[in-house]
């Protein structure tokens, strides 16, 4: 599991890829939340773009995230979901917490 | 019914296993040439089952995790994931969604609730001290068949 941050201006960018479960979201979480603390963005926009595989850590993943960036009145935006990983999101209700593009 | 396959795994308790043991289950499913999405389904109930293996049952200290998954001749599959943890006091409360005894690693609570939606059957046997069965069964609608019968109507 690797990610990619990119920062511009008032937005995050995480470009997440490869299998994000218990094990590896722990280091996900530490690069994202850096990133976020230093740069202070309105919006975090996490990409799923190449995630491969993805059970309830990545619910749990989002929900933190979500809960930092309310903190600093900020958003989080869903992108690019593989449908496997939308229907996990979708379950657990994530589409009411953060918007998904 | 007696099974038409079996197999048996035996691993650490290591949060590097939780992919091995998923991975692993899915090829054994294979055999019975599931749809991706079955496939997909079945590797994400058996990675919650696991991950509660090794952050609940054992509270991340390394000890054993064992999984026996058999075959039916009708298409099914039954999945025994087992600790010989801690066990859960009140598995009813603990199958409630959003319950969790590991906030602080921002675990959702949500592994049961995403088990039951995934999988036809899940059941949980555990007795406090001694550990925790989770039994996952999926009846796996067979491409093969389905292009059968299909074809036929």
């Amino acid at each position: 599991m690797a990610v990619e941050i990119q920062i511009k201006e008032d937005t995050v960018r995480a470009y997440l890829s490869g299998e994000l479960d218990h094990h590896s979201a722990v280091g996900i979480r530490e690069k994202i939340d850096e990133s976020v603390m230093q740069s202070k963005p309105q919006q975090l926009i996490l990409d799923f773009a190449m995630v491969t595989f993805m059970d309830s850590s990545g619910i749990g993943l989002v929900m933190g995230r979500f809960r930092l960036m309310q903190e600093m009145g900020g958003k989080v935006i869903l992108q690019n979901l593989p449908a496997p990983i939308r229907k996990v999101m979708k379950l657990a209700g994530l589409d009411k917490l953060a918007e998904f593009l | 019914m007696k099974a038409s396959n079996t197999m048996r795994l035996c691993f650490d308790s290591r949060s590097a296993n939780e992919s091995f043991a998923r991975t692993a289950v899915a090829a054994f499913l294979c055999g019975l040439d599931p749809t991706v999405e079955e496939l997909t389904d079945v590797k994400t109930a058996v990675s919650e089952a696991v991950t509660n293996c090794i952050v609940h049952g054992y509270r991340e200290k390394i000890d054993k995790v064992y999984i026996t998954a058999n075959i039916y001749s009708d298409n099914r599959i039954v999945i025994k994931i087992k600790d010989k943890g801690c066990g859960i006091a009140d598995v009813k409360k603990a199958m409630e969604p959003l319950f969790t005894t590991a906030p602080e690693e921002e675990r959702a609570g949500l592994g049961f609730a995403v088990m039951e939606s995934l999988m036809d059957k899940v059941k949980v046997f555990s007795q406090p001290g001694k550990g925790t069965t989770v039994t996952l069964e999926k009846q796996i609608v067979s491409k093969g068949e389905d292009y059968v019968h299909n074809s036929r109507s």
